[in-house]
């Protein structure tokens, strides 16, 4: 199934799963997730089952004003 | 610095701060700058973002991460960008988990061009945060009903613009924000549109609690020097505003004592 992570397609196999997400694009820690525009909790990343079509967005810290 | 600071806490949401500057961390020249000028200006709390990983190259190996935790001062994430309710509940719950903190300045944008609040919905988004356990800090215009409005949802802080973000005016409607400062009660930090040292302390001499900039430091010539600038202008004000100043008079009065002048009234 294809799953946009940081706006990138990925290609990832059925019943993945955040965790797998994250492994895709080997994030480095510090990072959150969301789904879809909907936060995920870190507790949940092997949980989340992903879907066709999901967008996941991986952040990280930056300077900020 | 004064020896006022420590008998004169900023308090917000029952937090002490021994400091009533508030600074950006965006717009250095460098690290080495930004983190030089911290520790000069000594700021309340520092502000950060969050943006995907890997779209911002220079901060690759999140150096800034390191740099903000041995700082040990406060971060203020902030949902700047964010252009919906849900995209601002969203960005906070990943800043609250990011940085381990329930602080969150809350930015919703309404105009690109002069980054405006939406002034529509900023009540709405300020409501799920507070009902979220977020202790927020809104970013907003100096509307009074507005600022009213954040209150009555449990802001127990706001901070209205001086002017459009980065755009060192100083205050563009000082009247609105006089006004402002008189009609409520809560603790107000000026946000955005400081330039100068003196925009700074005349917010601070008008009763303001606080001020958070971020270009008016970064992008001096010398920010660090800038820095101090702005924290010791800031605390002047404060200092001003405690100690009350005299009324303006049309007429002049002289201020050495005229009794006793020598010449006086010979010729």
């Amino acid at each position: 199934m294809k799953v946009t992570i940081n706006k990138r397609e990925h290609e990832l196999p059925t019943g993945a799963t955040v965790a797998d997400a994250v492994a895709a694009i080997e994030a480095r820690p510090p990072f959150a997730a969301a789904v879809n525009t909907q936060f995920v909790p870190k507790a949940q990343y092997p949980r989340h089952v992903l879907k066709d079509g999901d967008r996941v967005e991986i952040i990280s810290p930056v300077t900020g004003g | 610095m004064s020896m006022n600071t420590s008998h004169d806490p900023l308090v917000l949401y029952g937090e002490t701060f021994h400091s009533r500057l508030l600074l950006g961390t965006s717009r250095y020249p460098s690290p080495a700058v930004l983190e030089a000028a911290v520790k000069l200006a000594k700021p309340a709390m520092l502000t950060a973002s969050l943006r995907r990983q890997g779209a911002v190259p220079h901060e690759a190996g999140n150096q800034f991460w390191e740099m903000l935790k041995a700082l040990k001062v406060p971060v203020l994430p902030n949902t700047a960008g964010c252009h919906s309710v849900q995209e601002v509940i969203t960005t906070a719950q990943m800043a609250r988990e990011v940085f381990e903190t329930p602080w969150i300045k809350l930015e919703l944008i309404g105009d690109d061009y002069t980054l405006q609040p939406d002034t529509l919905n900023l009540v709405e988004a300020a409501d799920k945060l507070i009902k979220d356990g977020f202790k927020v800090l809104p970013y907003t215009t100096e509307d009074l009903v507005l600022c009213q409005r954040l209150v009555d949802v449990g802001c127990q802080a706001v901070m209205p613009w001086a002017a459009p973000i980065g755009t060192g005016k100083g205050p563009v409607n000082p009247y609105a924000m006089r006004m402002l400062r008189e009609r409520l009660a809560v603790p107000m930090i000026v946000d955005a549109g400081l330039g100068k040292p003196s925009h700074a302390c005349s917010v601070m001499e008008w009763g303001y609690d606080g001020v958070l900039l971020n270009t008016a430091v970064a992008l001096a010539q010398d920010p660090v020097a800038m820095a101090g600038a702005f924290a010791s202008a800031t605390q002047a004000g404060r200092d001003a505003w405690r100690s009350g100043a005299m009324s303006e008079q049309d007429a002049a009065q002289p201020s050495t004592p005229v009794l006793g002048t020598p010449f006086w009234h010979h010729a």
